[in-house]
């Protein structure tokens, strides 16, 4: 079958999703209020709360939630053929992300643009917030460590993106200098910083860099995960204007570039899906397709992650409340064109049935590589870019969205220790902060083997530890939308198959984790599944106690909210 | 295309650049701001300060955000008698 095929009727699911769903969603079931006042108007400061047009908020929102996250989990999903993969995301994004982004969105800014963490304390309890701290927690430790591991193998697998990635710090930190110090023109900075990074591809593509047997008495997978923590530890304690702001910027432009390339080679060139609809012919050690494809496609189906976005950041900033639509809805759309694109290229790139399973193995085995260069392959013959190349831009991208991620999660778990320091009575500053991060990700990645060669054993963790918080978020809309006496099943139909689903794979992996005497990550594991049986609990009270309670009136978020404000 | 649009379009990729990150920054320069606030307050606050003679011609730059840095400092009261904000 063509992959253009399976574009077209995804793009369509997608766009029907958009359409649809999201219309019924916004006006039956979250019954969004254009007169609504948001809390960028209402506490309008010039800083969190700022009424930004609906267009940008949407570019800020799905670059933050869109990175390697949705390329690397389709990427080793596919392994059990095309067709799950490829449901799983469409379906996911249009019924599952799609309503869970906007339902955080909205729960948010009707909750005077609080995060979920503060917004599980006013519906679950004061444990739920506590309950938030331990999943965000982990789930920072291991996007951390597995991203590490990620980047490591697409820095050994495409050497030519050795230059590009890390000349990418010198193009961000120069585009930084740029705007702050020299007061240059934005848009004249952005066509030279990217016309910088290709150049830069273009060297590297050149000079391809391979580290021998020993580089500093170091394995070069060991060398480059040490080099990228250390990396991530000082570009996470530089002041963000200098590094991470630039980065992130060049990043999102990055994206919209990729996808470009991406969709445009599949139009034109329209390669055959190689890889079978449903591959029943498995290689031996890949776990069951249920429960694990549903955790190994996190972001791309459903991501607790874009809670964190939604809730705390974008909800300050919506002009309309009307606008969640299209920034909510719409931002996982995105995601879930990223992941489309992912599928495509780890299973139309390659030339027979024969090459493709000589590259899935085993599981975990093909990945980003296969992203890589698969979609290599689709480039060339799309848009005419020489395959050598096509893998280094595909690479350099993937590489440089892992590590904005990486280093941004560095950054972010240096205030959950700060946090933790200042409950436990300790003063932690940035420096010993980021030294703790650094030494608890370090050993997460070196547990499962010096080269890191378990890594990926943490991916499918990763992903139950999201879908986790994704629970915990579509909890809170349920419980919303029980009090207000909507319809609850658009949020409790996801959220009892993502959590099933989730706490089934945790189990699952409790066996694989021991079989490969993986006992840090077994541990980790451990404590997933404890907070998933906290999670299910504390859900199911806080879900009787709302239908118990007599109905809340569509003002009442608005009255609570003027209440504390009064009492401050 | 006309141009108002591009102008729009400009502020629009300038606010995508600098939308994420305004708060942190915002909050960089507060704390450098407070640091300065320290030092030119240092003298009235008890602390000897050297350069007293000089910092003391900055204390009427300070007034306008005092309570909201007292405030911040965990302090309910204005620690100063003389100036009386709260």
């Amino acid at each position: 079958m063509s992959s253009l095929w399976l574009l077209i009727i995804g793009l369509a699911m997608l766009a029907a999703g958009y359409l649809l769903y999201s219309r019924f969603l916004a006006d039956r079931v979250y019954q969004l209020d254009r007169a609504y006042p948001t809390p960028a108007h209402e506490m309008n400061d010039g800083v969190d709360f700022v009424p930004t047009n609906k267009f940008v908020l949407w570019g800020h929102h799905f670059t933050s939630v869109a990175g390697a996250a949705p390329i690397v989990g389709p990427a080793v999903a596919v392994i059990w053929g095309w067709l799950p993969a490829f449901l799983w995301v469409t379906l996911g994004t249009v019924f599952f992300a799609g309503m869970h982004d906007l339902g955080a969105l909205w729960a948010s800014s009707r909750n005077r643009g609080r995060s979920m963490g503060m917004l599980s304390g006013r519906y679950i309890g004061a444990r739920g917030r506590n309950l938030f701290l331990v999943v965000i927690f982990l789930l920072l430790l291991m996007v951390v460590a597995a991203f590490a591991v990620v980047i490591k193998d697409l820095l050994i697998a495409t050497p030519t993106a050795v230059i590009p990635t890390w000349g990418a710090i010198a193009v961000a930190a120069v585009v930084g200098q740029m705007i702050y110090r020299w007061r240059m023109n934005l848009l004249l900075t952005t066509v030279i910083g990217v016309t910088a990074l290709y150049s830069l591809i273009l060297l590297g593509d050149a000079y391809p860099i391979e580290l021998g047997e020993s580089t500093l008495g170091m394995s070069p997978a060991t060398f480059w995960i040490v080099t990228l923590f250390v990396y991530a530890g000082i570009a996470s304690l530089l002041p963000v204007w200098v590094l991470l702001q630039p980065r992130d910027y060049i990043n999102g432009v990055q994206l919209f570039v990729g996808l470009a390339l991406r969709y445009g080679a599949t139009l034109v060139s329209a390669p055959d899906l190689v890889a079978p609809a449903i591959n029943d012919n498995v290689p031996d050690g890949t776990p069951s397709l249920v429960p694990l494809l549903f955790v190994t496609i996190a972001c791309g189906a459903i991501s607790g992650f874009h809670g964190m976005v939604s809730s705390g950041t974008s909800s300050k900033q919506l002009d309309k409340e009307t606008d969640a639509r299209f920034v909510g809805y719409f931002g996982a759309i995105g995601e879930g064109l990223l992941a489309l694109g992912a599928i495509i290229a780890a299973t139309a790139g390659y030339r027979t049935l024969a090459d493709w399973e000589a590259v899935y193995t085993e599981f975990n085995a093909g990945g980003v590589t296969a992203f890589v260069d698969g979609g290599g392959a689709i480039l060339n013959a799309g848009l005419g870019i020489p395959v050598g190349l096509s893998s280094t831009i595909l690479a350099t991208m993937a590489v440089l969205f892992a590590a904005t991620t990486m280093d941004t999660g560095v950054r972010l778990q240096r205030f959950v220790v700060q946090e933790i320091g200042e409950v436990l009575g300790a003063r932690i500053d940035k420096y010993a902060g980021t030294a703790i991060v650094l030494a608890v990700a370090l050993g997460l990645t070196f547990s499962a083997g010096a080269g890191g060669e378990g890594g990926m054993r943490i991916w499918p963790l990763f992903g139950t530890t999201n879908q986790l918080l994704a629970s915990l978020t579509l909890s809170i809309v349920a419980v919303i939308l029980i009090r207000k006496r909507r319809n609850p099943l658009p949020a409790l139909v996801p959220l009892v198959f993502v959590f099933v689903m989730s706490f089934y794979a945790a189990i699952v992996q409790l066996g694989t984790l021991r079989d490969n005497g993986d006992w840090l990550l077994l541990g980790i594991d451990a404590v997933i599944i404890v907070a998933a049986v906290w999670v299910a609990l504390e859900a199911g009270l806080a879900m009787r106690r709302a239908r118990n309670e007599p109905a809340e009136d569509d003002d009442a978020d608005r009255h609570v909210a003027l209440e504390e404000s009064a009492q401050r | 295309m006309s141009g108002s649009r591009w102008q729009r379009f400009r502020a629009g990729v300038e606010e995508f650049y600098a939308g994420p990150y305004r708060a942190t920054l915002r909050r960089a320069r507060r704390d450098e701001d407070d640091l300065f606030r320290l030092v030119v307050l240092a003298e009235a606050l008890g602390v000897p300060d050297p350069a007293a003679y000089w910092s003391a011609e900055l204390l009427p730059a300070t007034y306008a955000e005092f309570h909201d840095w007292h405030r911040r400092m965990g302090m309910e009261r204005s620690p100063l008698d003389h100036v009386g904000c709260c």
